[in-house]
């Protein structure tokens, strides 16, 4: 079923947590909600759920008017970070909970309610634990009891706060996939919070990120990948390094440090670079790209890349810079912690100062360098 | 090893200090506590148990025995229901003067109950400015048992509201959320979810309001009128009994309050340990 949200916002006391925002999500999709804590995605989803109201705007499932309706009409599934499954009943019974309290009139007779509960259980693959006690069942078990609890009803709608937050890594890898599938199969609407961008760009068809109570901007993991249109999508999406730099003499300068004009047709003007780590060579001294001297202070060769962490050396970087270099180059330069060396980008992204734009984005690769400096 | 058994000892743990502490808490244990209970049973049965029967099936002493366990009958449902409503508001909702309320909670334990007796007497006596109305039409509440069960009811409110508090604040509202969500109507939200998560914190306030309610003299005697046969409760009965210097009389009721002491710790001791168990099994996953 689709989810039509038309200028939903919400306070709490003082604070904003949502200002008015809207978004469409149509059937069938899984979408992330992307942002750090305090961002407002936990508040959306849980007044897309009607666990909270929201102090203005519309919410439609499908062509239905849900604005006004009350959380127990509105159908949806939810699993909450905790599972909150309940301590005191089996797990049978958990999942059995939602069936049970169908009026009467709905409610599916005994065995039938059995017949459901055990095929529930089986596609989570748990049915073997039917009567254990939440106590008893690992976090991964957990999540996935509540998940079926959540689609007993067979909901239009699942939403999670945080699904694989408490888990450990190679379950939540493992949980992920499994989800995926599953709401492939089943052809369920769900959305989903997370604050982790990994998380995010794996599993949805489309991610909404989001800030301080704003949605900075809707796309596909690939195409947020590719163009994310502000500072903050950037910052989010991690591993990122910012030079920041005043033009002079058609260089960007930072103090002692120095990257020519791209070769693409962009006007530079004062502003920041934004390169993303792999983005990055490091030479032994500077090329006629960059002079950007920087001093290893750390080399993790493990995985399938090096990560070298950097310090900016006689120029100014508010964050410590990270090169992630494929392990034949790391051979064929292997760089030690102490020693000074010069980084040269091949694309990065610009934002110009004073700008609120997306950022263009620039090249050193093709042109000749030499064609810019002078 | 050496060091081992020092990485024990922890400072101020030294033989001479530790038994010590332990023998004079073990002596007055003794002095205040097990000495007097004893000397109950010991002062009741003194003089046989034919006599011991016949104290306790004194007409006087069973109308009080009667008019205690309908107090506490009275009491109990009315600061169960009560305690509940309470604690669920104050967990469950956000509301000015919330905190107030939560402190307002605990007057009937820092009050003394003889001066809550006395407002009782103040408000609802034939001289009072509810009272005298009531009076007007017929209601007589002071010096009869629906006094007794006000003042009882007030004395020992806080005991259900205060076990579940906690509780309820440390289970947060995720359970409820997620059973409203699956459709659970209002009742059945309360019967199937949040019941079963209180239910032993619920009983030990329901054991300690009893505990207290058969127990109460201070405010009971402000209000009761003491007139035998009537308005009596045990308690005020065994104080009666033994200012007639019928000894043996009052010990025995006494030591029938005694026995309602030992069970409520029993009853105490038993839902500790079960409000323990569901703790860990809650703490392992």
């Amino acid at each position: 079923m689709s989810i039509r949200l038309e200028n939903i916002s919400k306070t709490f006391g003082q604070f904003q947590a949502l200002s008015p925002l809207s978004l469409n999500i149509d059937e069938g999709e899984m979408i992330g909600l992307l942002g750090p804590s305090g961002s407002g995605k936990t508040t959306l989803l849980r007044i897309i759920a009607g666990l909270e109201g929201a102090d203005s705007g519309r919410i439609q499932f499908g062509e239905r008017d849900v604005t006004n309706l009350h959380v127990r009409d509105r159908h949806v599934g939810f699993v909450f970070q905790n599972y909150a499954l309940f301590r005191h009943m089996t797990v049978a019974d958990n999942v059995a909970f939602g069936l049970e309290v169908m009026d009467a009139k709905q409610r599916p007779n005994k065995t039938e309610i059995q017949r459901r509960v055990k095929h529930l259980l089986e596609m989570v693959q748990l049915g073997h634990l039917a009567n254990r006690y939440p106590s008893q069942l690992s976090g991964g078990q957990k999540q996935r009891i509540a998940l079926a609890r959540a689609l007993a009803t067979k909901p239009d709608v699942l939403l999670l706060d945080e699904p694989f937050g408490a888990l450990d890594a190679k379950v939540r890898k493992e949980l992920r996939r499994w989800l995926r599938s599953l709401h492939d199969e089943i052809g369920f609407t769900s959305v989903f919070v997370t604050h982790d961008q990994e998380e995010a760009l794996e599993l949805s068809d489309r991610v909404v990120v989001m800030s301080n109570g704003h949605i900075e901007q809707v796309d596909e993991p690939a195409q947020l990948y590719a163009q994310p249109n502000s500072r903050f999508v950037f910052d989010f999406l991690g591993n990122v390094n910012v030079f920041d730099g005043k033009l002079e003499q058609s260089r960007l300068n930072n103090e002692q440090a120095w990257i020519t004009a791209p070769s693409s047709d962009v006007p530079l003007s004062n502003g920041q670079l934004y390169i993303r780590s792999h983005e990055l060579a490091l030479h032994n001294q500077a090329t006629s790209v960059a002079n950007l001297p920087l001093k290893v202070v750390a080399v993790n060769p493990i995985g399938p890349e090096v990560r070298v962490e950097l310090e900016p050396y006689e120029w100014q970087s508010e964050q410590i810079w990270e090169a992630d270099l494929s392990h034949a180059e790391y051979d064929r330069n292997p760089v030690k912690r102490g020693e000074i060396v010069f980084a040269e980008p091949k694309n990065a992204y610009f934002f110009r100062e004073g700008c609120q734009q997306a950022p263009e984005q620039v090249s050193w690769d093709k042109a000749p360098q030499t064609a810019h400096v002078k | 090893m050496a060091s081992g058994q020092r990485h024990q000892q922890r400072v101020g743990d030294s033989p001479a200090v530790k038994y010590t502490l332990i023998g004079v808490t073990l002596v007055m244990t003794a002095v205040l506590l097990v000495v007097p209970l004893i000397s109950i049973f010991q002062q009741a049965f003194v003089d046989g148990l034919a006599v011991y029967w016949d104290s306790l099936g004194d007409p006087d002493t069973l109308h009080a025995i009667g008019l205690t366990l309908f107090v506490a009958l009275l009491t109990v449902p009315i600061n169960l229901v009560f305690g509940v409503l309470l604690a669920w508001s104050v967990t469950r909702f956000e509301f000015p003067g919330r905190k107030l309320l939560m402190t307002l909670m605990d007057i009937p334990f820092a009050v003394s109950p003889v001066v809550a007796g006395l407002l009782y007497l103040l408000l609802y006596g034939n001289n009072g400015w509810i009272g005298a109305w009531l009076f007007e039409h017929d209601l007589q509440l002071m010096f009869a048992w629906p006094g007794i069960v006000m003042v009882t009811v007030f004395v020992t409110c806080p005991f259900v509201a205060r076990e579940l508090i906690p509780l309820m604040q440390q289970q947060g509202r995720e359970d409820e959320e997620a059973a409203v969500i699956l459709g659970a109507s209002g009742w059945q939200l309360f019967r199937r979810v949040t019941l079963p998560n209180i239910k032993w914190a619920l009983l030990y306030g329901v054991i300690l309001t009893n505990a207290r309610a058969v127990g109460e003299f201070g405010a009971v005697s402000v209000v009761s009128g003491n007139i035998r046969g009537e308005t009596n409760t045990l308690p005020l009965h065994i104080q009666l009994l033994y200012e007639d210097y019928q000894a043996t009389a009052a010990f025995a009721s006494a030591s029938l309050l005694a026995v309602i002491a030992l069970i409520t710790l029993i009853f105490k001791a038993f839902i500790e340990w079960r409000q323990e168990r569901a703790q860990k099994a809650e703490a392992t996953h």
